[in-house]
């Protein structure tokens, strides 16, 4: 930070145009925060509402009943796509989606950008930029290759499938993150170290990952929510207890019920919402720092 | 301990020769200074010989062996970088006895060379911190170190100095020399500051545009330059270069070209006259330390003593001396004084010439006569 005041555009001039600046400001932040907060606070809200509350109040209003059975309904009991065990098994899913393929791609993408920073050969940067194109390629155009890849593997509905997809879909992204951040390592540090009698992959652990863990946290955040949250492939290539939480809730307020159960629908779109946010809660200083921190002197 | 060869040795990098044809002889136990310009090649060199670049064409020994394709942790090496390149994620200690880790040698052994080192070098209460929490002079140590811990045949340094400041840079300087001293091991060390291969060298290498301009002893390379890119290079303020022409009659001597009407003649050594032949065109080498306020006196101790009046244009004292840009024609031409004797602007000097130790350069290829 800056030892020098900040200019305060605000605080300059007369009390009253002082004054009115301030307000308008505050006004505008407060009304855009608001547009924000209030969709998550009516989910939360309606989360705790029951269905008698809803058919008489709407979808939209304060609570006049509270109860945390619409959690525990949606996370263990709900009927979704034929089974009654609650959002539980396809959160499950998800899980053992997103852990293995952040896991991998991560690590793969640690790789390469050691490879392409500091191992470079003929034809690397070219590889690189191709590699990076990937990052501006729409899922839509690879759905027909994925299918057939997953087919030939034997792999179609399968969280199996889905972990190597995000692998090979997330390299572009970790690969990019990864060489940029490692581009910044003196050459100098590896020269020392290849005199030193270090080779490939104890240069790796011993000198490059230990300076890692700023990028390698970014990169975990951004795999995380990215194949958390991803609906695409996992809409196309999952089905029936397979599916992963994003897919499923769809399956839950497509239901057969009759009626809409707004509580329990709300409740289980906040499970799904969860691990994200928190990742992002306890890792999203790391993740801005590690943006924006410079070179490793 | 060992000796290193050189034949032969060319680098390029795509289609740009970086070396072009280099050889170095450097003995047993020589510190050998590799000075030039950036982008002289000289980093490069100490690249190949390190095995951190692929030779191009030629050969490198080490001792006897020949280390063209040998891998860098094979070559019985350790270098210091201008960065000092020190593991940033591990303690002093860790930098210290990473390459030994690297190597497998026994906990025992390690602890025993760390312990000499850090002793020999005086880091001892440094050992338990971490590179960014050391002062330059001490990530210079650490860097040496690294170096001293491994015993190796070969001293690489690249530009060690050239991150320190001024004063901590003179101060490193003798270190290193001391440690020469006392270790006695080949060393070759690449420097821009031509300061730093006159103190430090037993031999200099001069390299300019990819090859080796001059190698010789610092007395040498500053008295009898090969050339005038040498001769420009090293030495500070720099040497003073006048066209001019051998005398084809009288005794021996050179004029001054460019004149402004009245000739100049600068006696010379009988056997250089000879040797240049007269009306040859030449450029006459002048130091500025050579060159200052006349004094009767030295017509007696000084054989071949020239004189030139020159007006005063620029006075720029130092302390130790005062520098003097002074017109000779139409050339600006440095000169020194005592700093009780110097000039003012404006006045017109009587400067002595010492040409015993003036260099001629044939005004064609540069080289010296």
């Amino acid at each position: 930070m800056p030892d020098v005041a900040a200019y305060d555009p605000l605080g300059v001039a007369g009390t009253w145009r002082r004054r009115w600046a301030k307000l308008v400001v505050y006004v505008l932040v407060g009304l855009f925060a608001l547009y924000y907060v209030v969709p998550l606070a009516v989910v939360i809200v309606n989360s705790f509402r029951s269905l008698p509350d809803f058919s008489r109040n709407g979808l939209i209003s304060l609570p006049h009943s509270f109860s945390f059975e619409y959690w525990s309904q949606a996370w263990s009991k709900f009927c979704v796509g034929g089974t009654c065990k609650g959002i539980q098994p396809f959160f499950f899913n998800s899980v053992a989606m997103v852990v293995p393929a952040t896991i991998i791609s991560t690590a793969i993408g640690s790789l390469n950008g050691y490879v392409l920073s500091k191992w470079r050969f003929p034809g690397s940067e070219t590889l690189f930029g191709l590699m990076t194109l990937g990052v501006f390629m729409p899922g839509q155009m690879v759905l027909l290759p994925w299918a057939r890849v997953l087919g030939l593997l034997g792999l179609t509905n399968t969280i199996a499938g889905l972990v190597l997809i995000h692998c090979v879909q997330g390299l572009s992204f970790t690969t990019l993150f990864c060489r940029n951040y490692y581009v910044n390592i003196p050459d100098d540090l590896i020269k020392a170290a290849r005199i030193d009698g270090a080779g490939f992959w104890r240069i790796f652990r011993k000198i490059v990952l230990p300076l890692s863990p700023p990028i390698l946290i970014v990169t975990v955040i951004w795999q995380f929510t990215n194949i958390w949250n991803e609906f695409l492939f996992a809409f196309i290539f999952s089905s029936g207890t397979n599916q992963p939480i994003t897919v499923a809730l769809i399956a839950l307020s497509a239901g057969s019920q009759a009626v809409h159960q707004y509580g329990i629908e709300s409740a289980a779109v906040l499970t799904a919402a969860l691990p994200p946010l928190l990742v992002y809660l306890f890792g999203g200083r790391y993740f801005v720092r590690g943006l924006t921190q410079g070179a490793i002197k | 301990m060992a000796s290193l060869t050189i034949r032969n040795l060319n680098k390029s990098f795509g289609s740009v020769a970086v070396l072009k044809g280099i050889n170095l002889e450097v003995k047993d136990g020589e510190f050998v200074v590799l000075v030039g310009p950036s982008g002289c090649g000289k980093s490069t060199l100490l690249a190949l010989i390190a095995g951190l670049e692929t030779v191009s064409a030629g050969e490198i020994r080490i001792g006897e062996r020949v280390v063209n394709g040998v891998p860098p942790k094979d070559r019985d090496i350790a270098m210091v970088f201008q960065s000092y390149a020190l593991y940033p994620t591990m303690t002093v200690q860790g930098n210290i006895t990473f390459g030994m880790e690297s190597r497998r040698v026994p906990k025992k052994q390690q602890a025993e060379a760390l312990a000499r080192v850090a002793g020999f070098l005086q880091i001892q209460n440094l050992l338990g911190r971490k590179p960014s929490q050391l002062s330059g002079g001490q990530r210079q140590r650490v860097a040496m170190g690294r170096a001293l811990v491994r015993d190796p045949a070969l001293f690489l340094f690249d530009e060690p100095l050239s991150n320190l400041d001024a004063k901590l840079r003179v101060e490193m300087r003798t270190e290193i020399k001391k440690l020469y001293q006392r270790l006695g091991k080949t060393t070759i060390y690449v420097t821009h500051d031509q300061v730093e291969a006159m103190t430090l060298a037993s031999r200099i290498a001069v390299m300019h545009q990819g090859t080796v301009q001059q190698f010789a002893e610092p007395r040498t390379v500053y008295d009898r330059p090969a050339n005038m890119f040498v001769a420009g290079f090293m030495g500070s303020p720099a040497m003073n270069f006048l066209p001019a022409q051998i005398a084809v009659s009288g005794p021996a001597a050179v004029v001054l070209a460019e004149s402004e009407g009245q000739t100049t003649r600068l006696p010379l050594p009988d056997g250089v006259a000879t040797r240049a032949g007269g009306g040859r065109r030449v450029v006459l080498g002048i130091r500025p330390e050579n060159l200052t306020r006349y004094d009767s006196r030295w017509a007696e101790e000084r054989r071949h003593l020239g004189t030139i009046q020159a007006p005063v244009e620029v006075v720029e004292p130092t302390g130790a001396e005062t520098i003097a840009v002074v017109r000779i024609g139409s050339r600006e031409v440095i000169a020194c004084f005592e700093p009780n004797a110097a000039p003012s602007v404006g006045d017109t000097v009587t400067l002595g010439v010492d040409m015993a130790k003036a260099c001629l350069f044939d005004a064609e290829t540069e080289m010296l006569i």
